[in-house]
């Protein structure tokens, strides 16, 4: 249990990372990047968790009840939600490359030059 | 390269990141065993100095603020960069947008039917509710400004997937939803400005602080900032939806 | 089971799902079949983050991973997949003649 949530992290970076490389299509490498991603977030949850504590929300529970740590939970907070601004300016750039040159093949994209 | 070469390079350079990840978590303290000292004493500071209830939210529009500030013009970049990107080439040509009801949808069978156009746009009103309450109530409960503006632009899209395209054009004119989403980006930088000009530092908390902790109008700017920021992401969302929309009726004049 | 032990069986459960959900969505090759993957896996980190005692991450995961992010991917797809075909133009569909004998 010590190590089961680093383990899982190191796991959907190696999964993303073969998606990426392996891919013949734009929009899969993509969404295999968001996967890449939302490993960050595991991460940073896994580090802040303090066992047996409860969410940081103090509105109906007494002040000083062990809780887990904020600040990574804010982080992780801002950071899914401008993920997917990110993935569709990501988007929108293979769209035009596709009105461009016609496909979304990574290997063939490749062999454009300008 | 080949790909077979391709993936055994991939397949040493992986296990060279793992190898590196594994000792560098080898130097953290173990799961659940926490040991910070910032996350403790925020959590012991932070309802009596802010008087909000809602720390994760405290952290983000108060402790942290400036990070906030600037993932929040990331987004509002994003949705800038894609009208910039997603401009019309040339030789393309716009279709005529059209409903997907009424006498067209007679002509194309494979329409949405019923079941899914009622139920969306019953929903629409209730989630724009839900949006706005969450984007408004941040230092009280799990809400907050970044949360609330994503529903509260997925109600806009629901008016989109029930099949009223016409509808969702004339309720989100990009001119209009510009101008919403610089009002959220800059009301927030406003705000921070407003506390310098008060001799405070930037972002300073200097509105009155309130008397009960989570009630709708203690915790100062927090509950402000938090409004400017649902109403960025809500119309940076609807706007990233609008200028993809926008792009399938475009058309290559020589296809 | 103990409470603390019943919390982190939840947990390991949860973190062995989104690894398998990760992997899943990797290895899809069709378009649409991986969007819909990764919004099932949106919803398997919402509850692993829910198990991690952090609401408000699960709220936006859920609505960005299970909606926004689906919604762009799909309108994306759907632009780049339909200039595969011709555009033809708007005309009012004629009735199919299955039976039509070629005429001399």
């Amino acid at each position: 249990m010590q190590v089961v949530p680093f383990l899982v992290v190191a796991w959907i970076v190696v999964a993303g990372l073969y998606g990426i490389v392996t891919s013949r299509d734009l929009i899969h490498q993509i969404i295999c990047l968001i996967v890449v991603q939302s490993s960050t977030y595991v991460l940073l949850l896994g580090v802040g968790y303090v066992t047996g504590g409860v969410a940081p929300y103090f509105y109906d529970i007494p002040l000083h009840t062990k809780a887990v740590d904020p600040v990574v939970q804010a982080l992780a907070l801002t950071d899914v939600v401008v993920e997917a601004a990110v993935t569709a300016l990501l988007l929108s750039f293979a769209i035009q490359a596709h009105k461009r040159f016609g496909t979304l093949d990574p290997h063939e994209l490749a062999e454009f030059k300008g | 390269m080949t790909s077979r070469q391709r993936l055994w390079f991939f397949a040493v350079a992986a296990a060279g990141l793992v190898a590196c990840y594994l000792w560098a978590f080898a130097g953290l303290p173990g799961f659940g065993h926490y040991p910070g000292p910032y996350g403790q004493v925020i959590l012991n500071e932070a309802v009596k100095q802010t008087n909000a209830t809602g720390v994760v939210s405290a952290v983000n529009f108060e402790y942290r603020g400036f990070d906030t500030v600037g993932e929040e013009f990331i987004l509002f970049t994003a949705a800038a960069g894609m009208s910039v990107v997603l401009r019309k080439l040339r030789g393309e040509r716009a279709h005529r947008p059209a409903d997907e009801t009424g006498s067209a949808a007679a002509a194309r069978p494979d329409q949405a039917g019923s079941a899914i156009r009622i139920p969306a746009l019953l929903l629409v009103g209730p989630t724009a509710l839900i949006g706005w309450w969450l984007a408004s109530h941040a230092q009280a409960n799990p809400s907050g400004g970044f949360q609330g503006g994503v529903i509260l632009a997925s109600a806009f899209i629901l008016i989109y997937l029930s099949g009223e395209f016409l509808t969702f054009r004339r309720l989100s004119p990009v001119a209009l939803l510009d101008a919403v989403e610089a009002v959220g980006a800059a009301g927030f930088a406003a705000i921070g400005l407003a506390a310098v000009a008060q001799g405070f530092p930037y972002l300073y908390n200097f509105l009155p602080l309130g008397q009960t902790p989570g009630a709708v109008s203690s915790s100062g700017t927090i509950a402000l900032i938090s409004f400017f920021v649902g109403l960025e992401v809500a119309a940076a969302f609807v706007l990233i939806v609008g200028e993809l929309l926008e792009q399938s009726l475009l058309r290559q004049r020589s296809a | 089971m103990t409470p603390a032990a019943l919390m982190d069986t939840l947990q390991v459960v949860a973190l062995l799902l989104v690894g398998a959900g990760a992997t899943a969505v990797v290895r899809t090759r069709n378009r649409v079949r991986q969007v819909l993957a990764l919004s099932v896996y949106g919803i398997l980190l919402a509850i692993l983050f829910l198990a991690f005692q952090a609401p408000d991450v699960t709220l936006s995961e859920l609505t960005v991973g299970a909606v926004a992010l689906p919604i762009v991917l799909l309108l994306a797809i759907s632009k780049v997949h339909k200039r595969a075909q011709p555009p033809e133009p708007a005309r009012p569909a004629r009735p199919a003649q299955p039976d039509r004998k070629p005429e001399r």
